[in-house]
């Protein structure tokens, strides 16, 4: 069994290579095309041909395309992602307390979120029909169809303009003070938590639910198992394949996918700092992001498949 | 509506205003104010109401201490502390707080004394500037004649990508004559260089700066954070060369890009004052204790392109035409809650000294624009009309055009594209399109930039030869009064014969919590041109 994860693992570390390598490539090509360049987004209104000129050629951006991308190739095999040529700062420098941040906010939703998505999913699929199931199903299709700034600028309205009882923009976490903390992120994770819980609870049902069909369970009942230990015991471990898949799809969501909290709750991630590098060309910082991005989805589509098979019986034995 | 104020005592300069609180500081009767109005030569005809307007803003003493957090309208990575670079509100805000001029422009937009203590001109074409003594940068070293020169020269060089390098060419020699003394020559009289030296691009910093991670300038707050697309930090300058001010202890800088946002971090008191609000925003505030809106309206309009080198547009009629299409009034009361004024097709707004005030209003006239439509041959066609988030409130602009061009038998096709890209793409570009033009300090430079036959911006491709005469003119004319018939004539040309239409200029709405302080409109644009770190102060 060892070989075979280690087998797999390095099937995907050469695998998760190559897709990094090709999304650079199609980052790359899809920016360049889009209308404008970076010293034309600078410069504005005010970009007059010579002033593009000028920049452009301060920028480096009058070089070929080719070229520049082997450039930034070379760099990032030092471990330089470059500088951003909007700024002129090290991307390193702009991704680092940005990333840390998207971070944070991602493990404490995920520590709030994923407990309770799995015991609604647990729950619901033990008792299929029952007035649990119904409200929790009704409560996630809403959940799930209403937009989350509607759901975020709600949670403004009631929480922070009504009531007082929490700030509105979550921008500057108060890491002294554990407290100001949770009160800061009170309605980013909120927001977040309805739409991601939705989407796990929906998934563990299904998968828990198939499995309790399943001739073991059947088998486990007939040899006088409790519901508990039925669920526990026999189905949940052969349905952590695609609860860990859902899981893994809602957290890379919450790396890369948060743009609308970011701006809502004035939270600076790293979602932001991507969209504001799109807007204004400045490759480096989309490529760095970008590649963040797949590298965080490829790690957790690689860790929810080990978990599926370390917990599975029947892989666990092969 | 939250000035609190009278106007008339807003009137004075910043010196005048002072003698006159000094002076009732000091226990002087009314008679006595009137008689030192006399001397200023603003006898009685607001004295009165000055006298009252002095003794309240004398109770508002501003008072020390405190910090603020003010949300502005974006924050992104190009957030700059490089004054060439600035280019949006937000920019203007953080460098205000950072760095100081050599003049500051007051609320008539002309121009103070700053870092200069004295500037004089032969001929309006070589200018002697005499800085102050005593100045120092927030490192401690001493301000000198290097630093303008290297800060003035900077602009000239193409792989700064400065924004004012068009504004600064004209200085043809910046040299240093002794330690605190700077020359310059211009390639060709203009009276308006120490407005121009004023303006946001030309604020000083020191010399050989390259970095801008942070702040070293002379302003009235040191930068304590910097982080672009988060938030800036500044802390009382002690060593702040003006003496007074500022009155705050920090001020924490943030940019929330969302409307609702901003206006619910301001309602929930997470800010204390917020930039630019949507105007359908100000019922909320004006309904919530404890929170005011502050209007400026600075010149700000979003005018509709006709270009005269393409068709439509190279059809005179065609112009004139959608001028007369354009329902002014109902734009001011439906697109902007009336928080607007009605414009007259030529950009110098009335707060500028040289408004031609006797132009007669263009009106909404269908009758009149049918006639001009039908001789330029497109009634009964269809057009494309190009519009964007990006010019502010052109999509509803655009709606309200269609609604009369239709009843005029001119089908409007309102296209709005992604804001993204707007200016490279579509403006200067599409033959029929909207623009938007942020107030210039002064009536040359903005006519220089947008009307010029030969000016990079000349929105709607007009030339016109007799206009470029005048205003190469207008700008060495010393003799006030030619200076202002010779704007006046400008004016009527544009407004007569130019391929762009200015319904109204737009009114910029700031919003702050009722114990904050000291805002009063400039000029310049909202947040008192900016710079309202320096002068706000909280009441506690």
């Amino acid at each position: 069994m060892n070989g075979k994860i280690v087998g797999m693992l390095t099937a995907r570390f050469a695998t998760a290579v190559l897709t990094l390598l090709f999304v650079a490539i199609v980052v790359f090509a899809i920016t360049s095309l889009l209308p404008g360049d970076v010293a034309q987004q600078i410069l504005g209104q005010s970009a007059t041909p010579e002033a593009v000129a000028g920049l452009r050629t301060k920028l480096g951006l009058d070089r070929p395309p080719s070229e520049r991308f082997l450039l930034w190739l070379a760099g990032l095999a030092q471990g330089n992602f470059g500088r951003s040529l909007v700024n002129d700062l090290p991307v390193s420098q702009l991704i680092a307390g940005r990333l840390g941040n998207s971070l944070m906010l991602a493990a404490i939703t995920s520590c709030v979120s994923v407990p309770v998505a799995l015991l609604l999913g647990i729950g619901t699929a033990m008792r299929p029909g029952s007035w649990l199931d119904r409200i929790v199903g009704i409560g996630v299709v809403f959940v799930v169809s209403v937009p989350e700034f509607l759901i975020a600028t709600l949670a403004v309205l009631a929480f922070a303009v009504k009531l007082r009882w929490l700030p509105a923009l979550a921008q500057a976490p108060q890491f002294h003070d554990i407290g100001g903390l949770l009160r800061s992120f009170a309605m980013p994770i909120i927001t977040l938590s309805c739409v991601i819980v939705a989407q796990m609870t929906r998934m563990t049902r299904a998968a828990v639910m198939d499995a309790l069909e399943a001739p073991y369970v059947e088998m486990a009942r007939l040899k006088g198992a409790g519901p508990i230990r039925i669920v526990l015991m026999h189905a949940l471990p052969n349905a952590v394949g695609p609860i860990a898949n859902a899981i893994a799809l809602s957290l890379s969501y919450l790396l890369g996918g948060v743009i609308i909290v970011e701006t809502i709750f004035n939270y600076p991630g790293i979602a932001k700092l991507m969209v504001d590098g799109v807007s204004t060309r400045d490759l480096p910082v989309v490529q760095a992001c970008a590649l963040i991005f797949c590298a965080g989805y490829l790690l957790l589509v690689m860790l929810a498949d080990a978990a599926a098979i370390l917990s599975s019986p029947r892989l666990r034995h092969q | 509506m939250s000035k609190e104020k009278p106007a008339s005592f807003d009137l004075l300069s910043a010196a005048e205003r002072h003698r006159v609180l000094h002076a009732l500081e000091r226990g002087a009767s009314r008679r006595d104010i009137l008689g030192m109005l006399g001397m200023l030569g603003l006898a009685g005809t607001f004295g009165t109401s000055l006298v009252a307007g002095a003794s309240k803003a004398l109770a508002d003493t501003p008072k020390q201490g405190g910090r603020i957090r003010v949300a502005g309208i974006s924050s992104s990575t190009s957030d700059t502390l490089d004054p060439a670079k600035q280019s949006l509100s937000t920019d203007y805000v953080r460098c205000s707080m950072f760095y100081s001029g050599l003049t500051m422009l007051d609320e008539h937009l002309a121009p103070q004394l700053a870092l200069a203590a004295s500037i004089e001109s032969d001929k309006a074409t070589v200018w002697t500037i005499k800085l102050r003594k005593d100045v120092l940068f927030h490192d401690g070293k001493p301000l000198t004649s290097a630093d303008v020169v290297y800060s003035l020269t900077r602009h000239m060089d193409p792989a700064v990508g400065s924004k004012a390098k068009a504004l600064a060419a004209q200085m043809t020699e910046i040299k240093a004559t002794g330690p605190l003394e700077v020359t310059i020559r211009l390639a060709s009289p203009n009276a308006d260089l120490p407005v121009v030296l004023g303006t946001f691009h030309f604020l000083i910093i020191k010399d050989g700066t390259t970095d801008f991670s942070t702040a070293v300038g002379t302003g009235p707050f040191k930068c304590k954070e910097f982080t672009p697309g988060v938030r800036s930090i500044g802390v009382r300058n002690e060593h702040y060369w003006r003496g007074e001010g500022p009155y705050l202890d920090e001020v924490e800088f943030i940019g929330i890009a969302d409307n609702s946002a901003r206006v619910n971090a301001l309602l929930s008191g997470d800010v204390d004052l917020i930039n630019s609000i949507d105007p359908r925003s100000s019922q909320q505030i004006l309904d919530t204790k404890g929170f005011e809106l502050f209007e400026t309206n600075a010149g700000n309009y979003t005018d509709l392109i006709m270009r005269q080198d393409s068709a439509p547009g190279n059809n005179p009629d065609f112009a004139l035409g959608m001028k007369y299409l354009l329902n002014r009034v109902q734009i001011k009361r439906a697109v902007f809650r009336g928080f607007a004024t009605v414009a007259n097709d030529q950009p110098v707004p009335p707060s500028n000294r040289y408004y031609a005030a006797d132009i007669p209003q263009r009106v909404y006239d269908p009758e009149k624009a049918k006639f001009h439509l039908q001789k330029a041959g497109v009634l009964g066609s269809t057009l494309p009309l190009v519009c964007s988030t990006a010019a502010s409130s052109s999509v509803d602009m655009a709606v309200v055009l269609q609604q009369s061009a239709k009843e005029a038998g001119l089908t409007i096709d309102v296209k709005q594209v992604p804001a993204d890209g707007y200016w490279s793409n579509y403006w200067l570009k599409s033959p029929f399109v909207f623009g938007n033009i942020n107030p210039r300090p002064t009536a040359d430079i903005l006519l220089s930039l947008l009307f010029a036959s030969d000016a990079a911006w000349n929105e709607s491709a007009w030339k016109h030869e007799n206009f470029d005469q005048l205003l190469v003119a207008a700008r060495g004319e010393s003799d006030e009064a030619k200076r202002k018939q010779m704007y006046h004539d400008m004016q009527v040309m544009i407004s007569e014969t130019s391929g762009i239409g200015i319904p109204v200029f737009i009114s910029n709405l700031d919003a702050h919590s009722s114990r904050l302080k000291g805002l009063r409109p400039m000029g310049t644009g909202g947040l008192m041109g900016y710079g309202f770190a320096e002068y706000v102060w909280l009441d506690t």
